[in-house]
């Protein structure tokens, strides 16, 4: 077994852990959004783009999270196949329906900057196209969980997959630089990129939105361990 | 000072945000459901229940 914090590997301190994380996450993302918003909201419109540098500060976090969780999914989903950790295996299903809104939002709000920006709602372009197919292995993920009535059977299928996804992030991640792209190039990670007057509120939100993540992802976990116990105590139950 | 005025962008620029709001109020209130309704339920086995508050 790989060694790990005491309060991520133990259930019942996983849980006194979480009770105080997830409203304090919680907390720091609803106090980081209001802030990076406002100062998005007070910066002039980009002399190229208008006022559509608004969508920025919300499309590019989606976008970046919806591939920050799929490495989260993965990451649990490998501990949860190979050293069998229960907690790793809740992390993973806990993180899938997370990860596909963030996903959903990213390809809806970019539609709606690429149509006055590009002149289409969609085109079948590297990037949009690679981050199309992440969503679909959420949704698959997703699928399959539920489709098969044994939970070990189900969680062991589901975590092949989430591994054989991990192929598409460096693909959405290049997809940029590997093939001619309508799409721009990463600018929040490339020093000078974005004026500060942009740059602070984007990386302000991209807290914001990692906060949230942190947030429900551990309300969604905890949800999990309920579900697991509820339904272990079922069993004892149906058998005493 | 904000500038709520988007012009002709107003089509596009509103709707992003209401998506956003809807999406997140769609995961806000899915993660609490799900957690408070596996808490209720776990908690209605009183041979297993777990410490009050956790």
């Amino acid at each position: 077994m790989i060694p790990a914090p005491a309060f991520l590997s133990n259930p019942e301190r996983f849980m006194a852990f979480s009770r105080w994380a997830a409203p304090l996450f919680g907390a720091f993302a609803v106090g980081l959004a209001l802030v990076g918003l406002y100062l998005g909201w007070s910066a002039p419109p980009d002399y190229q783009q208008g006022a559509t540098v608004r969508i920025m500060f919300i499309h590019v976090p989606a976008a970046i999270m919806a591939s920050v969780v799929y490495v989260f999914l993965a990451g649990a989903s490998f501990l949860a196949l190979v050293f069998r950790h229960v907690l790793a295996d809740a992390a993973a299903e806990a993180a899938a329906p997370l990860g596909a809104g963030l996903t959903l939002l990213a390809l809806i709000t970019g539609s709606l900057w690429g149509r006055p920006m590009w002149g289409a709602w969609w085109v079948w372009d590297a990037r949009l196209t690679s981050v199309l197919v992440l969503f679909l292995f959420y949704v698959a993920y997703i699928a399959l969980r539920a489709s098969l009535d044994d939970e070990a059977k189900a969680a062991r299928a589901a975590a092949i997959l989430a591994l054989v996804g991990a192929v598409n992030l460096p693909i959405v991640h290049w997809s940029v630089t590997w093939w001619n792209s309508l799409h721009q190039g990463s600018s929040m990670f490339t020093r000078g990129a974005l004026a500060p007057v942009y740059a602070q509120p984007l990386y302000l939100m991209m807290l914001a939105y990692l906060s949230a993540f942190g947030s429900l992802w551990l309300v969604r976990i905890r949800g999990e361990v309920w579900r697991r116990r509820a339904e272990a105590a079922a069993l004892r139950a149906a058998r005493a | 000072m904000i500038d709520f005025d988007v012009g002709k962008y107003a089509a596009f620029i509103w709707p992003a945000y209401v998506v956003t709001a809807l999406v997140f109020a769609v995961l806000i209130g899915g993660a609490l459901n799900h957690s408070r309704r596996w808490k209720k339920k776990a908690q209605s086995f009183p041979a297993k229940a777990e410490p009050a508050g956790k």
